[in-house]
C-alpha cells in the first residue's frame, strides 16, 4: 500500500468514528462556539472592541478547541485496545501521523467555518481578502494539528495527559497564533500584502512539525 | 536502564566540592564588584548594578537550555544511548527554567525604576517568557513515570529546543512591526568598559561556576533516584518470591500433618 493510501485509510477510519459519535459536532463545535460568546461577554461589544480584536479572539477560541480535538483523537486509541491493532496493523507509523494530523486538520477546518461564521456574524467584521483569510488558515491548521498530534502521542497514556498536553502544546504554537492572527488583521481589516509574509511564517511551520512528527511518530507509538 | 557506579557521579566528588567553593567565593567577590568597586552609571545610577546578575542569569539559562538539547539528542543517538545523557538534559533543564525565571524577575525589577514599568512587550521579555513556559511543560512532563520515560522526554526537549528560534523570530517579528522602536533604545545601552566590563565578565563566571556547581548535585540527585526505585523494585520482587515460599511451606506443613 503507498504511503497516500495509508495515510487515507487512517483519516478516514478516525473520521468515520467522528460522524458516528459525534463527539466532535456536539462537545467540540458547542466549545468553541461558546467560547466566541464568552469574549463578547467579557469585552463591550458596544464599543467595538470586538471588531478590533476578533482575529485573535477567533485563533485563542480556535487552539483551545484544538486541544480538545487532539485528546479526542488520541481517546478513540484507547476502547479495545485499539492502540495495539494500529501498532500491529503493519501500517507505517509516519502515515498513521500523517492521517490522524489529517483528520484533526478536517475538524478543524469544520470548525474554523463555524467560528468564522460566527465572528462574522456577532463581532460585526469586514472582510478585505478572503484568499489571505483562507490561506492563512489553513497553514495555520495544518501546523496545529501537526503539533496537537505529536504532542498527543507523546502523551497518549501517561497520567494526568489531560492536563499536560496543553502546557505542552500551548506554548509551543505561540508562532502560530501570532502568524494566524496578524495575517488574519491584515485579511480583515488592514493591508492584504502585510498578511503574507506571516502565512509564509505559517507555512514553514507547518511544515517544520509536519516532518518532526513524521520523524518521531513512530519510536513514539511504540512506546506507549 | 544501564546503571554502573562510574556514572552516579557527573563530576569526581573533589572536583564537584571544588567548584562549589569556588562558586561560593567567586559570588562573595562579585558581591563586592558589583556593589562597591564598580562605579554607578551614568544613567541609571546604581539600579544599573542589576545588569551583574541579569546577563549572566540570561547567559546561563541559553547554556542550560543547549546543553539539555546536546544530552537529549546523545540520548536518542543509538551509539550513545545512556542514562547519564537522561540525567544531564534534565537537570540542566531544571537549571535553565530557574535561570529563566531569575531573568525575568531581575529584568523587571530593573525594568521598574529604569523604564518605569514592571514588563514591556519587548521581543526579548516576550521571547524569554515563551522560553519559560517550554521547558516548564518539559519539566512537568518528565516527573511523569511509565515506559520510555526518557526517550519520550528526550523527543519532548528537542521538539522544544527546534521552536525556540521560530519563537523568537516570530515575536521579533511581531513587534517590530506595530511598535516604533524599543525600550532597549541605543542611548541606555552605552559602551561599557573598564572596571564595570569586568565586573561583568567576573560575574558570567562566578554564575557559570554556580551552574555547574549544581548541575553535579542535581545530576548525582537524579542518579541515587534511579538506584533508589531500582532497589524498591528489587526488594519487591524478593518480598514477593519469599511470600510464595511461605506460601507453598505452609500448604507443604498442611499436607504433612
Amino acid at each position: 500500500m503507498s504511503f497516500a493510501r495509508e495515510s487515507l485509510l487512517v483519516a478516514a477510519k478516525d473520521l468515520r468514528i467522528e460522524a458516528r459519535s459525534r463527539v466532535t459536532l456536539y462537545q467540540v463545535l458547542p466549545f468553541g462556539v461558546v467560547v466566541l460568546l464568552l469574549f463578547a461577554f467579557a469585552l463591550d461589544p458596544d464599543r467595538g472592541q470586538l471588531s478590533r480584536v476578533a482575529p485573535g479572539l477567533f485563533w485563542v477560541a480556535v487552539l483551545l478547541a484544538a486541544l480538545l480535538a487532539v485528546s479526542r483523537a488520541f481517546a478513540i486509541e484507547i476502547d479495545n485496545g485499539a492502540r495495539d491493532g494500529l501498532r500491529l496493523s503493519g501500517l507505517d507509523p509516519a502515515a498513521i501521523f500523517v492521517g490522524k494530523a489529517a483528520a484533526v486538520a478536517a475538524e478543524l477546518v469544520v470548525l474554523e467555518l463555524v467560528l468564522g461564521v460566527g465572528v462574522f456574524l456577532l463581532y460585526d467584521v469586514e472582510l478585505r481578502s478572503a484568499g489571505l483569510l483562507v490561506v492563512a488558515a489553513l497553514a495555520a491548521t495544518v501546523g496545529v494539528a501537526a503539533t496537537g498530534t505529536l504532542y498527543g502521542v507523546l502523551v497518549a497514556g501517561l497520567r494526568a495527559r489531560e492536563t499536560l498536553a496543553p502546557v505542552l502544546v500551548l506554548p509551543v504554537v505561540t508562532p502560530v497564533m501570532l502568524g494566524a492572527t496578524r495575517a488574519w488583521e491584515a485579511g480583515l481589516d488592514g493591508a492584504p500584502s502585510e498578511g503574507w509574509p506571516w502565512v509564509a511564517l505559517l507555512g514553514l511551520f507547518a511544515l517544520l512539525y509536519g516532518a518532526l512528527g513524521t520523524l518521531v511518530f513512530g519510536p513514539l507509538l511504540e512506546e506507549t | 536502564m544501564t546503571h554502573t557506579a562510574d556514572d552516579a557521579n557527573l563530576l569526581p566528588r573533589r572536583v564537584g566540592a571544588a567548584v562549589g567553593l569556588f562558586a561560593l567565593a567567586a559570588l562573595v567577590v562579585l558581591a563586592i564588584l558589583g556593589l562597591a568597586v564598580a562605579p554607578p552609571d551614568d544613567v541609571q545610577g546604581d539600579a544599573q548594578r542589576l545588569m551583574y546578575l541579569h546577563v549572566p542569569t540570561a547567559w546561563l539559562a541559553y547554556l542550560a537550555f543547549g546543553v539539555t538539547a546536546l544530552g537529549s539528542a546523545l540520548y536518542l543517538w543509538p551509539r550513545t544511548r545512556s542514562n547519564v545523557w537522561d540525567r544531564l538534559a534534565g537537570a540542566s533543564a531544571e537549571l535553565g527554567v530557574v535561570f529563566t525565571a531569575l531573568t525575568l524577575v531581575l529584568g523587571s525589577l530593573w525594568g521598574r525604576p529604569v523604564w518605569g514599568i514592571w514588563w514591556a512587550w519587548d521581543a526579548r521579555l516576550v521571547s524569554t517568557a515563551v522560553l519559560f513556559f517550554l521547558y516548564l511543560g518539559y519539566l512537568a512532563l518528565r516527573r511523569i513515570p511509565g515506559a520510555g520515560r526518557e526517550q519520550r522526554c528526550a523527543i519532548a526537549a528537542l521538539v522544544a529546543f527546534v521552536d525556540v528560534p521560530i519563537v523568537h523570530f516570530s515575536v521579533e517579528w511581531w513587534r517590530t512591526l506595530h511598535q516604533e522602536g524599543t525600550v532597549f533604545n541605543e542611548e541606555l545601552s552605552a559602551q561599557i568598559e573598564g572596571v564595570m566590563a569586568f565586573t561583568l565578565v567576573w560575574a558570567v563566571v562566578a554564575f557559570t561556576a554556580v551552574y555547574v556547581f549544581f548541575l553535579d548535585r542535581r545530576y548525582r540527585l537524579l542518579s541515587l533516584e534511579e538506584e533508589d526505585e531500582r532497589q524498591a523494585l528489587e526488594q519487591a520482587i524478593a518480598d514477593r518470591i519469599a511470600e510464595g515460599r511461605g506460601r507453598a511451606d505452609a500448604v507443604g506443613a498442611g499436607v504433612g500433618s
